[in-house]
């Protein structure tokens, strides 16, 4: 019996956008470090884009946020239940 | 030419309030000695570090914001690296969208300020 994916309704799947273009968000903070849990799943890796929507430039700047702010011991680099 | 730069540095919190003053006062004389412009100064006291570094859990957050030139960057990182209190430190160059970023900051975050505002609206 093989297997059979079933159709994944696409029309309920909103767009995604990147929501630095849409807020205008110019320069993401490394001290900031609420504000980068929020691009960051559980146990504190950095969500991929195809997740959050972002665009490459920014998902960049992010990704260099992130990593700043884990050498400052701001963030963990392992956590667990982050949120 | 000079340009922007942020150092963030942690202080380890064995040492006292007066040893601590001091340590930040000889990195900032040192930083204006060579010709540097302090432009921002925070300091944000103990806060408890994300993962232990150097087995300790806390630690003293420092931050400068300055302009200097290029070549002071080098001598001011391995004077970081001499002092035994520093438990680590990071130089960043802004460019002119963290310079508007910093400057809304000083300004009162907008962000909290935005919170603060829902508080007032709710409280209203």
């Amino acid at each position: 019996m093989t297997l059979q994916n079933e159709p994944i309704n696409r029309d309920n799947q909103r767009k995604k956008y990147c929501r630095f273009k849409r807020s205008g968000i110019k320069y993401i903070d490394y001290k900031d470090a609420d504000f980068l849990l929020k691009f960051v799943n559980e146990q504190g890796k950095i969500l991929p884009r195809r997740i959050t929507g972002t665009s490459q430039k920014f998902q960049g700047k992010v990704k260099q946020a992130v990593k700043r702010a884990r050498h400052l011991a701001l963030m963990p680099y392992v956590g667990d239940s982050l949120k | 030419m000079q340009k922007n730069y942020e150092t963030v540095f942690i202080l380890t919190p064995v040492l006292s309030e007066a040893q601590m003053k001091d340590t930040v006062e000889k990195f900032k004389k040192l930083l204006l000695a060579t010709g540097a412009e302090m432009v921002n100064e925070e300091n944000w006291g103990l806060r408890k570090l994300a993962y232990p570094v150097q087995h300790k859990s806390t630690g003293f957050y420092n931050l400068f914001e300055f302009k200097a030139n290029p070549d002071v960057i080098a001598n001011i990182e391995t004077e970081y690296r001499r002092d035994e209190a520093v438990l680590r430190f990071l130089t960043v160059s802004l460019d002119k969208h963290a310079l508007a970023y910093n400057e809304k900051r000083k300004r009162g975050d907008f962000r909290k300020d935005k919170k603060e505002n829902k508080e007032k609206e709710v409280a209203a």
